[in-house]
């Protein structure tokens, strides 16, 4: 489109190029080939390999480490079951010492649920740079007839998912926000 | 106030894992009718079909949020004064304050311990 620029200015001009016309023209027609270039490149980089391998293949790694880290947790559950009812058939300070350590257990398995809705965050941005890279690659290149595919859908309001612990409201602020309507 | 542990409570989390921590840590407060759903729809059913004294459910499920089924209980008349708790990693200031709006009966967020629960169990039940 550049060098068309260039050929329709040289037509309307007459008689001899001033040095600063010529000057201006060669730099117009080497930004031309720099665009030219970058289409080709950003065409070469095959945006169905993207969409078809990539994104495909970390989204289904992502799913395999929550479906491990899940069986884990139902593993040590399942042995802290097992200690409740030994601690069922103690008492005074043992059972006391067991079921502590056993309750400690469990709070601390809800990281599985906390780590797999973090990972579904991971997976719709990657969905969502997954369609944009998508629209990019479309724009520049000459592929104008490639399916334009759809940005993922934008979360669902309200549901925000797990906040960063910097940045999130801990037990006791939501304790304070709470008591603050009564 | 004493408080009855017999009393059958809904657990709501599309998290297996989640609902089998929340059931052994209130069998660990005494609380032992506990029944499970794993959405905000199959909840709604249970409790329009039993009774329940308290929910204890999360937010963020599908098709039916916890949002959504809070709205619902407080929507029917039968339903409506049960003591519910949302125990959600949402932690935004809007959630909070959306939650409390829908008639949330108290908030836990993730990741929650042991003494959280009983304490907000407690708060609840000795104020219905």
């Amino acid at each position: 489109m550049v060098a068309e620029v260039v050929r329709a200015v040289l037509t309307t001009m007459t008689g001899d190029l001033t040095p600063i016309e010529a000057s201006l023209l060669q730099e117009v027609e080497a930004l031309g080939r720099t665009i030219a270039t970058a289409k080709q490149e950003i065409a070469a980089l095959r945006v169905d390999d993207i969409t078809a391998s990539h994104i495909p293949l970390a989204t289904d790694e992502l799913d395999a480490i929550v479906s491990h880290t899940a069986a884990a947790t139902d593993a040590i559950l399942e042995v802290c079951e097992t200690l409740d009812k030994v601690a069922d058939g103690l008492t005074g300070m043992p059972a006391e010492q067991l079921r502590n350590a056993t309750t400690r257990i469990y709070e601390a398995c809800g990281f599985q649920d906390i780590t797999g809705q973090r990972i579904t965050k991971v997976v719709t941005a990657l969905k969502m740079i997954e369609a944009k890279i998508a629209n990019i690659v479309v724009t520049f290149s000459d592929q104008r007839q490639s399916a334009v595919i759809p940005e993922a859908q934008c979360p669902t309001k309200l549901l925000n998912g797990p906040q960063l612990p910097a940045v999130a409201m801990d037990q006791s602020d939501i304790d304070k926000l709470m008591a603050s309507f009564d | 106030m004493s408080i009855d542990k017999s009393m059958q409570v809904l657990i709501v989390d599309d998290y297996k894992t989640m609902l089998r921590i929340i059931r052994n840590l209130l069998k660990q407060i005494n609380f032992n009718n506990v029944e499970e759903a794993t959405d905000g729809s199959e909840a709604l059913s249970k409790l329009r079909a039993g009774t329940f004294g308290l929910v204890i459910s999360d937010w963020n499920m599908a098709p039916m949020t916890g949002l959504t089924l809070l709205q619902e209980v407080r929507a029917d008349n039968r339903l409506k004064t049960t003591p519910f708790i949302m125990i959600t990693a949402e932690s935004k200031t809007e959630n909070v304050i959306a939650a409390k709006q829908a008639g949330v009966s108290n908030y836990i967020v993730k990741p929650f311990n042991a003494e959280t629960l009983r304490d907000k169990i407690e708060k609840v039940l000795g104020n219905a």
